[in-house]
């Protein structure tokens, strides 16, 4: 992350007590004083122009007995990060909101409370996020164990050299697998927290004089058709029009981050496909950059050339399920959907062809791709980016762009202005159908992007119309830059050196993040020279882009709310991690 | 306006219909449940109806296809089974989710070990077909299956598999993964032959 020295003067000379330079091998940026952490919060937003928290998470570190809290904020303008961090103990640690100065924080301070056990002063609706009321201590923490805790670190001993097989659930058995806080009893425990949940949706405010009448509480899910998985809303109803809205997520939460923290840095890679299923190969891509950062390699060209095409062939595919999923949610039944889905069909055909399997491709290496396209592969691809798939899109904008139905239902509705899209640091498509320009792949190049001649898309509405055509956009765009791939890609190796499955990746810590389909994804990793990563965090766009399902949904009737969610294209897999 | 696009959306619509009636008189007989009609339907030039009636056709898998692993046994001049496997662990250490219990067999007079597996354990439940055994396997002795119809009544039971259940010969890893079979066997030749030649040299 390159910081330019006009704005470390800025930032020493203004707060010389409070601002130091992180001074630790391996590390960026600066720590920052907790008590001064709102004002130099502000200061970097309104005059360094920092004004995109993109990241926020946690980090324990339990030797020195320390809790942190780590900052990366962007300027919407594109460029590097700005890291900031601020130390608190491990005992008791609290630290500020930062909700104030960038509301974007809102559902990431609440997921390192409930992970980490960090208060952060001054949250609005400090619960937990993932996690339930039931559930015992803080599992991020390093000192935290999981029921079925064998070892801090892959791999075990038991599985070689010792060999002694056993099934888990063998060991542990149904109803044994669990641990409650001292004094919870499931049998007779109430859900209190639907109180919190309900208490923390907003009141009607009528005017004088205006006709008061009583509000209703609607909960849309954790079933239900329209919500592409296990996610539930809790919202406030004033007749149809929505008063407030709260997304109640995790029931898809498995703790993908401290499974990562015991998996090794190889082992991970998998794991990562599992997130977001639906593009697996960006997530392999974004994890890829964070521990090759550590590492300091670069993958040779025809595997960068190879990730391109993936990456954007995941795009693709993604968009074509998010149009159609959100079709659905319109309640053109499934006739879009399955349109969108031929063309997918194909583009998995290729990932199985390629990586063996369809969705869970677990292509990418640490400096290379796992291996070459097999035969006959790159003219199917050449075909479906030059011939296939421009076709089938005009088709696809002949049925569905123009469709009446579809333009009376999301025009105007669920409108972010381009300023709440920044400040609730909304990202991917969300972000530029407001009418921002910021594109991961264009603001802060990473891989070979810079090579390739694509234009951002951007829309300027910020409706739920705009979110669409966006992706119809970002389609032909991805076509584009394939086309670019395929015709120059070079001949070589594609690996770096000998494929290892042990990597040795110097301490230190990195953030690499890619713009995936859904928005930028990012991935901050930790590691202690350890064979695993010490802390390993996602920064998903799906969980960060539902800050603003409230403020979009704010107003518009409840029949629209399905069609805002569907505009935001969530994976819970992702949400929930 | 006035309902002209969801009329043209509607053609869109209607076009596929007629598109399948007229592949299906085209392709007479050929269409459905043969191999070359399922080429075709999952071809860049297909059109009209799209989907492959399983379990009546099946789409062929491509090579690279992964799905559980093998273990890999050679037959030798007597129809013994030989191993590949030399149980170093490489496969159960880099598995991510550690489904895999080698145990080391021991020579029963010195009790040296011997490098051979005494037992092999793949709890298939636990898998997650992510294909890194096979990957950094240095004997070529663990292999991704092709064979995804793993239905079972009893999953405590049987799905924990054990190296009875594991072991294929090189005959079939040869049918379902060709290219990759020549390659292996090339390389092996090769690295043979290069020993051979240093030892011819000292």
């Amino acid at each position: 992350m390159e910081q330019t020295p006009t704005l470390i003067s800025a930032l020493e000379t203004r707060f010389p007590e409070a601002v130091t330079p992180d001074q630790r091998k391996g590390y960026s940026g600066y720590l920052v004083h907790p008590e001064n952490l709102l004002e130099v919060a502000t200061f970097i937003r309104d005059e360094l122009g920092y004004d995109y928290l993109s990241s926020l998470t946690g980090v324990d570190y339990l030797p020195e007995g320390k809790m942190e809290v780590v900052y990366h904020a962007y300027q919407s303008t594109g460029g590097g990060a700005l890291v900031f961090k601020t130390q608190t103990p491990r005992q008791n640690p609290e630290v500020p909101s930062l909700v104030s100065v960038y509301p974007g924080a809102e559902l990431q301070e609440r997921e390192a409370w409930d992970l980490l056990g960090i208060r952060f002063r001054g949250h609005p609706d400090l619960r937990r996020i993932l996690l339930w009321e039931g559930f015992a201590g803080h599992p991020l923490r390093k000192d935290w164990r999981e029921p079925f805790y064998e070892d801090e670190g892959k791999p075990f001993k038991s599985r070689w050299p010792e060999g002694r097989a056993y099934r888990i659930e063998d060991k542990n058995p149904f109803g044994n697998n669990v641990d409650y806080p001292a004094g919870f009893d499931p049998e007779t425990w109430l859900p209190e927290g639907e109180a919190a949940l309900y208490g923390a949706l907003a009141q009607a405010v009528y005017p004088d004089g205006s006709l008061k009448t009583d509000t209703i509480i609607v909960n849309l899910g954790p079933q239900h058709p329209s919500t592409h998985g296990v996610f539930r809303m809790a919202a406030r109803l004033d007749g149809e029009t929505i008063v407030d809205l709260k997304p109640a997520i995790g029931y898809l939460h498995r703790n993908h981050e401290k499974i990562g923290e015991r998996n090794t840095f190889l082992g991970n890679m998998p794991f990562t496909d599992r997130l977001d299923y639906l593009s697996s190969m960006s997530n392999n891509f974004g994890y890829a950059l964070a521990v090759e950062k550590l590492m300091g390699i670069r993958p040779p060209e025809r595997a960068e050339y190879l990730r391109v095409i993936m990456a954007e062939l995941t795009r693709i595919s993604n968009h074509l399920m998010a149009i159609g999923a959100l079709l659905n949610d319109l309640g053109a039944y499934f006739t879009p959907m399955l349109y969108a889905l031929e063309e997918r069909e194909l583009i998995l055909d290729i990932f199985e062809a390629v990586t063996g399997s369809r969705m869970m491709c677990n292509y990418f290496r640490f400096g290379g791709v796992a291996r070459d396209l097999p035969e006959g592969i790159l003219p199917k691809i050449r075909q479906l980016v030059y011939d296939r798939l421009p076709r089938k899109m005009d088709d696809l904008d002949v049925y569905i762009t123009q469709s009446e139905i579809v333009r009376h239902r999301c025009e105007g509705v669920g409108v972010l202005t381009a300023e709440q899209a920044i400040a609730l640091s909304m990202a991917g498509p969300v972000l530029r159908a407001s009418g921002v320009p910021y594109d991961v792949r264009r603001a802060d190049p990473y891989s070979i992007y810079d090579r390739f001649d694509f234009d951002v898309a951007v829309r300027y509405h910020g409706d739920i119309y705009d979110r669409y055509l966006i992706r119809m956009d970002e389609i032909r765009q991805s076509c584009r830059i394939i086309q670019q791939a395929v015709d120059t890609i070079p001949e070589g190796r594609i690996q770096e050196g000998k494929p290892q499955y042990q990597v040795r990746v110097p301490p230190g810590e990195a953030y690499g993040r890619v713009e995936g389909p859904k928005g930028e994804l990012g991935f901050y990793v930790v590691s202690n020279g350890k064979p695993n990563p010490w802390r390993y965090h996602v920064r998903a766009p799906s969980f960060i882009n539902l800050t603003g399902l409230a403020p979009m949904s704010i107003g518009n009737k409840i029949a629209d709310v399905v069609a805002i969610l569907g505009s935001i294209d969530i994976v819970l897999g992702e949400t929930d991690r | 306006m006035y309902g002209f696009g969801v009329i043209k959306g509607l053609g869109v619509a209607f076009k596929h219909l007629i598109e399948t009636y007229l592949d299906d008189i085209r392709l007479w007989g050929r269409r459905y449940r043969t191999p070359e009609g399922i080429e075709y339907r999952r071809s860049t030039e297909t059109r009209g109806v799209f989907t492959v009636q399983y379990p009546e056709e099946k789409l062929p898998v491509p090579e690279e296809f992964r799905f559980i692993p093998f273990l890999l046994y050679e037959l030798d001049e007597n129809g013994n089974r030989v191993e590949r496997c030399t149980s170093c662990g490489i496969c159960s250490k880099v598995c991510p989710p550690q489904c895999i219990w080698i145990v080391r067999s021991t020579d029963p007079k010195t009790g040296k070990p011997i490098p051979a597996p005494a037992e092999f354990y793949i709890d298939v439940d636990v898998c997650m077909n992510c294909g890194l055994c096979a990957e950094y396997c240095p004997f070529d002795a663990i292999k991704m299956d092709h064979d995804y119809e793993l239905a079972v009544y009893d999953r405590q039971k049987s799905n924990l598999f054990n190296k009875e259940k594991l072991l294929k010969p090189v005959s079939y890893y040869a049918t379902i993964r060709p290219v990759n079979y020549a390659n292996e066997t090339a390389a092996r030749a090769a690295a043979e032959a290069a020993r051979a030649a240093k030892k011819a040299n000292e």
